[in-house]
């Protein structure tokens, strides 16, 4: 087994100059490509039963964050459209007011004591997941002049081999800071930008209740190579 | 097509839980396995030679035979702390089989993600001294003048030290799949 070559464009560069924390951490040095081993591909396995889930960031018992409440959900797939059962998926954000519950953040926007910005779910045998949280705000940051970042959630994946691992950011549609941000645009492929955007989604959507949005992630896909690694 | 890596940034502390440093904490998955304990540690560093204070450090490794799927869970998380240091306990691995008749060295693949790293950084550490270093296929894809930056040297009972330069003199082999 191996896992399936990057697509061209699809990644962002390590040296990307319009951003400007890459200036002093991107290797110089090109990475020596290796043939996955075993190590490569097995991987943790990331449960439940240790990794305790948290589906709802927005309210728990007896607090509520301010904000507007929203439902994220979408699927796991490998890059052959395969459904990935107990994928590990962290999300982490700013607040409504775009301040994260972190002691780096400096910003001045308040904080909300209601507000962790911290969950952790996982694919069903469909691949899907789902969480409630409330909308994040954009932030300031000091890459350029006036820089903001566009409304977005971290997310960290845990697939079924260590190559499979990725973290990435979901964006939200019709962001006007989408096309100034140096982050989004180290993506050079426009199509491999444009997933990074979730869509408005009525399904998801709760009569009631909250907005939907989709964002479904694609991980490496496997492939069978000559080279079949024994165990 | 993949989804696109996009930077951890510095708020990703959200998602630390300081104990999965820790793979041997007493109510941890790995309580009770035998083997030999072992602290690994490093201190990472940019081109200026500044600590990378705000970088996530994930460990992944075998357990003590050399196995990815028995009952050891080798995963652990680290923060940097203000020196850009990190430091996991665990077991020391065990070999591992490779393709044809042959063991890699044993080690431990270093996985980091911080502010500017656009995806993560992948290296593997080795220990000083295994013969099985000298036939290890990842090992010897490396370049011999290059390879020392994957061997961690002793320092201390138990306590093994690799420091990870990112950029510049000494930088740090990174490897990808
Ligand atoms: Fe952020």
């Amino acid at each position: 087994m191996s896992y399936a070559p990057v697509a061209p464009g699809s990644q962002p560069p390590l040296d990307a100059p319009a951003y400007g924390s890459t200036h002093k951490r991107h290797p110089d040095q090109a990475p020596i490509r290796i043939a996955p081993t075993l190590t490569e591909l097995a991987a943790p396995r990331m449960t439940e039963s240790l990794y305790p889930s948290n589906a709802n960031l927005a309210k728990g018992p007896g607090w509520e964050a301010q904000g507007e409440r929203i439902i994220v959900a979408g699927r796991v797939l490998d890059e052959a459209g395969r459904p990935l059962q107990g994928a590990m998926v962290e999300v982490w954000q700013a607040n409504a007011a775009g301040r994260y519950n972190h002691e780096r953040d400096q910003h001045d926007a308040p904080l909300d004591p209601n507000f962790k910005g911290e969950g952790r779910v996982f694919t069903d045998a469909e691949g899907w997941y789902r969480y409630t949280t409330i909308r994040p705000g954009a932030y300031p940051w000091r890459n350029h002049h006036n820089a903001w970042r566009p409304v977005h959630i971290h997310y960290s994946l845990f697939g079924q081999g260590f190559a499979q691992r990725l973290i990435t950011q979901m964006y939200f549609p019709g962001d006007p800071l989408l096309p100034l941000d140096p982050i989004f645009n180290c993506v050079p492929d426009e199509a491999a930008r444009s997933r990074l955007v979730a869509s408005f989604d009525l399904d998801i959507t709760q009569p009631e209740y909250a907005l939907g949005y989709r964002f479904d992630i694609v991980l490496r896909g496997r492939q069978a190579t000559p080279m079949e690694n024994p165990a | 097509m993949s989804t696109a890596s996009q930077t951890a940034g510095p708020y990703w502390h959200l998602i630390d839980f300081p104990e999965w440093a820790d793979l041997l904490r007493g109510d941890g998955p790995n309580a009770g396995i035998a083997g030999e304990r072992i602290t690994l540690l490093g201190r990472v560093t940019d081109g200026d030679g500044a600590p990378c204070a705000d970088a996530m450090v994930e460990l992944w490794q075998a357990d003590p035979e050399g196995q990815y799927d028995g009952a050891f869970h080798g995963f652990g998380r680290c923060a940097t702390d203000a020196n850009g240091e990190f430091r996991f306990t665990t077991l020391k691995p065990g070999p591992v089989r490779a393709a044809g008749n042959v063991f890699q060295a044993p080690h431990v693949t270093l996985s980091l993600f911080a502010r500017g790293l656009l995806s993560q950084l992948v290296t593997r550490l080795y220990f000083a001294g295994e013969a099985l270093n000298e036939q290890d296929p990842v090992l010897n894809a490396v370049p011999a003048a290059r390879r020392g930056t994957l061997i961690a040297r002793p320092e201390g009972p138990g306590t093994w030290r690799l420091d990870i330069r990112l950029q510049g003199e000494g930088e740090t082999v990174f490897l990808e799949v």
